[in-house]
């Protein structure tokens, strides 16, 4: 059968264009990979080349036409053996620019039709129910006394201990023992192959980490701050977060990248930095950030068991503080969770990690004024367990919303869409929220106290949405 | 008509007569030849018979998807082949079952040389259901665990610190693996590169680095993007081994793939290979390659084509008859013909697709 040559595309973009040149003329033996004509679009002359062999037995559209349509018939190659006659006048009758045949035209009527609701993004159901974290500690199980810090290595430990494939890598958490001590004691345990002291060098370490995880391990990365995973982060974004869907499911990337997270004290705006907006704006990622020391054990014991990606946001001021933590190897907390921490009728105060402090500080002052705050905790930022902080909005029809981050496109500014979403009809008062300022972290002490919030901010704000 | 899965790997290698290693030890400095052809170990009749017919398989392919592409049945970016052929084709030659492979975005011809099926890449070029990704990746993103090959990158030098992380996986297994990290003369200048180089060495990780130097990163020649044009001495300030390979010679590849392959698997740590080679077609579809001379492009195509040096040996010293050679075309023909078809009918992804592969659902317990 003789051979169609079609007016090409060469750009994504590319409607017509002009046929410039042809560089074959009838009668010609053509080659694959030969160069037949030259196209001209708006940006560029481009060259055509052969696909199939043989000889070019007409030219339909010649030099010089303009506006020729992609998909237009140009001209026929008759293939080896067929009669060059016979090709040329069997397509000179169809020398009409054709309508190219749609290439689509066996796939299903496209998407107008909406995904399954199963598979979509979360809905609230009207009337939404309350996570219930009553029953996370096992029964009967020893409550010991742990600092956030303990509570972490601790965790690390026993999963390392359960999976030989876990290791962890990063700077200074083997001979150091780690920058802030979290990893102690996992070298003298585990030895130097799973316990790894990298070089200064996020970036690549990050990298070698998504490897081996794409490969199958099970990497603990450990980012000296998150700030420093700035240099990592597109390997955190776009190998990480996006192999699994662009491989079509086949590429699981089981990796949990951890570290202290936003302000410590007085490190200034390149050591201060609040990330959990920026990865909870990634699908394929899941994105954690712990308050209490059995949140964060149970968590990152999940975490490191997720066949996904995490992101475990950590923070120094926390390490040191203590809480109450059960023993136990199978102690799981849930990734994608809230925890109603202090149950109230009057306000919803919602945050998460170290804003906790400043929500159920802000709590215990509203309540010696009378007003009952119901103060939960996110723990994980991704997936958002919407549907707690909406079943206590329901109830208390007013809500604040707390992080140290910064205000625009924030956690908080989620969280407040959310639950317009999702409860509009029950509100009494706008969402408030109370963040971090909207400027770099400065060092001088009265200054950074100024840039982060504080108790009396969240005080204020659901006074406010009470209208006290 | 249905494809029959592909042999990837090549018949046993005839000679085993390995040659004393040329790599130049990093303190030794460099020569900038590559080495002499005259020098290289010859293949049997099997082995030219082998490169020839999956060296056409990966051109033919290109050329086809290039046509489809200009028909509008694949979308966004392709970044063709052409003319790299013997690289990837010599280095598997080289290496065995098990032995990973990661590369960029110009990625058809090492996927169809992992052995994946021309269907299965073509359906992902056109976005559709049969596709490698399901049609949710594309011509920059596909991967294959079955035939251990893990993309497909479109973030150019990305793969370099992936790969060096399959080869850390390998090393972490102790299972006698190597990773085959394949990035271009662009690539080479990113940093992360370095970061990786200095980790594999430190660590002695079982990786090649390949260098498939083309010239031209994207628009850019390689005189005008790099201090240090010899990409075989990029490893130095690592002491990671390294040599200039003529990468249009599958003998030459496959020869000095072995050297390196075995290097790495040794445990004596990473090898760079510099493969000088050529990309006859633009930096994508829509390059009109303005940046170099029609000349030297139809001087490579004519002077040192890869599948035209090994189609002369077939003929000149196999003896091999042009029926024979035509029916290899026709065979490799009739396979891009199939997939081209398969992936023009097979139905775009159901709408459902959208929202799967996102996150994998944990196991209980």
């Amino acid at each position: 059968m003789p051979i169609d040559i079609l007016m090409p595309a060469l750009s994504p973009t590319m409607e017509e264009g002009k046929l410039a040149k042809w560089l074959k003329k009838e009668g010609d033996q053509v080659k694959a990979g030969d160069i037949i004509a030259e196209i001209e679009t708006d940006k560029a002359t481009m060259e055509v080349e052969a696909v199939d062999e043989g000889i070019l037995a007409k030219i339909l559209i010649p030099d010089g036409s303009e506006n020729v349509a992609v998909n237009t018939k140009i001209g026929v190659i008759a293939a080896e053996g067929e009669d060059v006659g016979a090709a040329a006048s069997g397509a000179a009758s169809a020398s009409a620019p054709e309508k190219p045949a749609e290439p689509k035209a066996e796939a299903p009527a496209a998407t107008s039709e909406p995904a399954p609701a199963a598979s979509k993004p979360e809905a609230v159901p009207a009337q939404a129910k309350s996570y219930d974290a009553s029953s996370e500690f096992p029964a009967g199980a020893e409550i010991v006394s742990q600092t956030v810090r303990e509570a972490l290595r601790d965790a690390m430990a026993e999963e390392m201990r359960r999976d030989k494939d876990v290791f962890v890598m990063g700077e200074e958490v083997a001979e150091y023992q780690g920058a802030y001590k979290v990893t102690q004691g996992l070298l003298q345990e585990f030895g130097a192959k799973r316990v790894i002291d990298t070089p200064i060098t996020e970036h690549g370490f990050a990298g070698i980490g998504v490897g081996a995880a794409l490969s199958g391990l099970r990497p603990i990365v450990e980012f000296m701050t998150f700030n420093f995973a700035m240099q990592a982060i597109d390997q955190i974004i776009n190998s990480a977060a996006k192999t699994l869907y662009m491989s079509g499911g086949q590429m699981g990337c089981p990796i949990v990248f951890r570290g202290p997270n936003g302000a410590a004290a007085r490190v200034g705006a390149q050591h201060s930095h609040d990330y959990a907006a920026w990865y909870s704006n990634v699908p394929g990622l899941k994105v954690v950030m712990p308050y209490s020391a059995s949140d964060a054990k149970g968590l990152l014991k999940s975490a490191i068991r997720d066949p996904n990606p995490v992101i475990f946001l950590e923070n120094e001021i926390m390490y040191g503080k203590s809480f109450d933590v059960p023993k136990g190897d199978d102690f799981l907390i849930p990734i994608g969770k809230a925890k109603v921490v202090r149950p109230g009728t009057d306000v919803t105060i919602v945050s998460f990690g170290i804003g906790m402090t400043y929500a159920l500080g802000a709590a215990e002052a509203l309540a010696k004024e009378g007003i009952e705050a119901e103060v939960i905790d996110l723990r994980s930022i991704r997936p958002m367990d919407i549907e707690t902080v909406v079943a206590s909005v329901q109830k208390t029809n007013r809500c604040v919303a707390v992080e140290e981050g910064f205000p625009q496109s924030g956690v908080t500014a989620e969280i407040g869409m959310k639950i317009m979403e999702a409860a509009f009809d029950y509100l009494d008062a706008p969402v408030a929220r109370v963040t971090g300022k909207d400027v770099p972290m400065p060092y001088a002490a009265n200054l950074e106290k100024l840039a982060l919030p504080n108790i009396g901010e969240v005080v204020a704000a659901a006074k406010a949405v009470c209208y006290r | 008509m249905a494809v029959a899965a592909r042999k990837s790997k090549a018949p046993a290698p005839s000679k085993a007569a390995a040659k004393p290693a040329k790599a130049r030890s990093a303190k030794e400095g460099a020569g900038q030849a590559a080495p002499a052809p005259s020098n290289v170990t010859p293949f049997s009749k099997d082995e030219d018979l082998h490169a020839y017919r999956e060296m056409l398989l990966i051109r033919r392919f290109e050329e086809k998807a290039g046509q489809m592409y200009g028909m509008g049945l694949i979308g966004g970016f392709c970044h063709l082949y052409i003319g790299q052929e013997a690289v990837v084709i010599g280095m598997q030659m080289a290496s065995k079952d098990g032995d990973q492979v990661i590369t960029g975005y110009r990625d058809h011809g090492h996927m169809l040389a992992c052995g994946m099926e021309s269907r299965g890449v073509m359906a992902e070029l056109t976005g559709r259901r049969g596709g490698y990704s399901r049609g949710k990746g594309g011509s920059m993103h596909m991967f294959s665990r079955e035939k251990n090959f893990y993309g497909g990158h479109g973030i150019v030098g990305a793969q370099v610190s992936l790969g060096t992380g399959l080869a850390f996986a390998d090393w972490y297994r102790g299972d006698g693996t190597v990773s085959m990290t394949y990035f271009g003369d662009g690539a080479a200048n990113q940093g992360q590169v370095y970061e990786s180089f200095n980790m594999a060495e430190l660590w002695k990780l079982p990786v090649v680095f390949v260098i498939e130097n083309n010239r031209y990163a994207m628009g850019t020649a390689v005189t005008r993007a790099s201090a240090q044009t010899d990409f075989s001495r990029r490893g130095i300030s690592f002491n990671i081994p390294g040599e200039q390979v003529d990468g249009m010679d599958v003998r030459a590849v496959r020869e000095a793939g072995q050297r390196a392959i075995e290097h790495a698997r040794s445990g004596k740590g990473p090898y760079i290979l510099e493969m000088q080679t050529y990309r006859y077609r633009g930096h994508s579809m829509s390059d009109p390659a303005k940046y170099r001379s029609k000349d030297e492009v139809q001087r490579m195509r004519e002077e040192h084509d890869p599948i035209e040096q090994v189609r002369a040996r077939l003929i000149r010293e196999f003896k091999v008859g042009e029926d024979e050679l035509k029916a290899i075309d026709a065979k490799v023909r009739e396979i891009v013909n199939d997939a081209a078809e398969f992936a023009t009918h097979d139905p775009e992804p159901d709408p459902s697709e959208l929202y799967t592969d996102i996150l994998l659902e944990p196991a209980q317990g």
